[in-house]
């Protein structure tokens, strides 16, 4: 197509997309907006939500040590989880990469197929598991280590985010080795490079962009997650999300709810939109 | 080609075995004759999938859900389609943020989105609406199609179309003969993609369903965090057994690891 026989047909693209169009503006840019006013609004225990604009529900999350427990709590488990995630999805990733032709695909979907599970059932196998009479307690008295309390505990929500979590990370490591050539590595070995020196040279440069993006990407779907906290945390053990929920569900106070959602959606936008900019940083590094 | 050694084989099979712990143990536990949960080391029961079946309201939430999933998914497809061809194909101002918004919904985080269409929701008095909950669902699963479909559409031979055209097909022609059926995998694998994602959602359903409109993953998280007895797991072995099913055929129509690996990027 030349620009001659575009320029009449602006209007195409918008046609194309305008089904879409008005329906995101409807159900995604409508609705942040108005959960945008909502956190400015009054918030009254018994007559509800009451208009005006007050500061009142930011100040309130601001100022209390309860809010910021939880914040912290939901930062570090976050953080733990990212962490674990790279310590095992990177390596798994590498040995997958490695393996012969049909165990590849066959241990790649193995590892990623749980994706497609429900997470209220995965949640709920991890609940049978770490139980106090589950099966990992068996094993532990069997061991003689004696019985855990983990569910309730972070343990238990730490334990099902990586497994979650885990596959986010495998398929950007995967994705980013299998442009490694594998002779590259060995042309190494031959060279006389010894295979940390290989690990640490080739393999690490190559797959750092793949963690990174990996790492971000857990990072803010743990720390939004709510089902996993919600169903192995119960209450006692309360994250960002939960306590969304029981603000808009149980307390019915929405406005203080819409604060903290907005704060939420504002650390992962700052987290998710950096991946990029880390990543073109990343490549321009090594390609200069 | 290097090998694995023993050591990277232990590790190995530790993650495959912590990936597939959890649904394995729903899987045994779903077979007990007991009361309470726990592994069936002898005889084995169904009762607890009659139990299922049984209960009117899980029968009536998986229902809402097929509806809805199926629904949600085959609109998310006649959006996605041609969204998927003005971003692929032309060049026009705003491109970037059409499809930055059109993807926002995997930025976005569930709860988020379920909490502001949730006000949306309450002011238009649209709770209980099975309309109003299938179009949310669109919102969150037609990035899941719009990835794919861009993806078939980049990776086409434009050469073929070029081919139709200069032979005199007109541009309806050359749509429907060649661009369409092209696109058919991306569109078989992103309807599938957007079924099972809609199917699967929790964490924004469960501000927006009402008694009347609960899906499945929502009535079992309110089932699990009020009581919890075997026939929990007997629908998850189900999910579990459905989801292996449908994997099997998506991966024998399209490579299953192509889409997993291609939708997460």
């Amino acid at each position: 197509m030349n620009d001659a026989s575009n320029a009449p047909r602006r209007w195409v693209p918008l046609a194309l997309s305008g089904p879409a169009l008005a329906l995101f503006a409807l159900m995604v840019l409508l609705p942040l907006g108005l959960t945008a006013l909502l956190s400015f609004q009054q918030f009254h225990p018994e007559r509800g939500v009451e208009g005006g604009f007050t500061l009142a529900a930011y100040a309130q999350v601001l100022g209390d040590a309860y809010y910021w427990e939880i914040f912290g709590r939901t930062g570090w488990v976050a953080l733990l989880t990212t962490v674990l995630c790279v310590l095992i999805g990177g390596p798994e990733a590498y040995i997958l990469s490695r393996m012969r032709r049909p165990w590849r695909s066959v241990f790649l979907l193995v590892i990623l197929a749980p994706l497609l599970v429900s997470v209220v059932v995965r949640a709920f196998g991890w609940s049978l598991l770490l139980g106090p009479n589950g099966l990992v307690n068996q094993a532990f008295e069997w061991l003689g280590i004696g019985r855990v309390r983990m569910l309730y505990t972070p343990i238990a929500v730490v334990v099902a985010l990586v497994h979650v979590m885990l596959p986010f990370m495998v398929i950007p490591v995967w994705t980013s080795l299998q442009k490694l050539d594998p002779m590259v590595e060995n042309a190494a070995l031959a060279a006389g490079a010894t295979p940390g020196i290989v690990m640490r040279r080739i393999v690490l440069p190559q797959v750092t962009p793949g963690l990174l993006s990996g790492s971000l990407m857990v990072f803010a779907l743990s720390a939004s997650a709510l089902a996993i906290p919600g169903l192995l945390g119960g209450r006692r053990l309360k994250m960002v999300a939960t306590l969304i929920y029981d603000e808009y569900l149980h307390e019915l106070n929405w406005p203080l709810g819409a604060a903290i959602a907005l704060a939420l959606l504002v650390v992962n936008l700052a987290v998710m939109l950096s991946t990029n900019a880390l990543l073109e940083g990343a490549y321009r590094r090594r390609m200069g | 080609m290097q090998r694995n050694g023993p050591l990277a084989l232990a590790f190995h099979t530790l993650v495959v075995g912590f990936m597939l712990a959890p649904l394995v143990i729903v899987c045994l536990v779903a077979f007990t004759p007991a009361n309470t949960l726990s592994i069936p080391w002898g005889e084995v029961s169904l009762r607890w999938f009659r139990a299922v079946f049984e209960h009117s309201d899980l029968v009536q939430s998986f229902w809402n859900s097929l509806a809805v999933a199926t629904i949600a998914a085959t609109v998310a497809v006649a959006l996605a389609v041609p969204a998927a061809l003005a971003i692929a194909r032309l060049r026009f101002r705003g491109r970037q943020a059409l499809n930055g918004l059109l993807m926002s919904p995997l930025i976005v985080p569930h709860l988020v989105l379920g909490v502001a269409i949730l006000r949306l929701f309450a002011l238009i008095d649209a709770r209980g609406s099975s309309a109003w909950l299938t179009a949310a669902h669109v919102v969150v699963v037609t990035p899941y199609a719009l990835r794919l479909m861009v993806a078939a559409l980049t990776g086409m031979d434009r050469a073929i179309e070029q081919a139709a055209q200069s032979l005199g097909a007109g541009t309806a022609t050359v749509f429907r003969r060649i661009t369409l059926p092209l696109m058919l995998p991306g569109i078989t694998g992103g309807w599938v993609l957007a079924f099972i994602n809609s199917f699967d959602e929790v964490t924004m359903s469960i501000f927006i369903t009402s008694p009347q409109t609960v899906t499945l993953p929502v009535r079992m998280y309110m089932l699990a965090t009020e009581s919890i007895d075997p026939m929990m797991a007997a629908v998850s072995a189900l999910i579990v057994g459905l989801t292996a099913l449908v994997m099997v055929g998506l991966d024998r129509l399209y490579g299953l690891d192509k889409i997993l690996v291609g939708s997460s990027q």
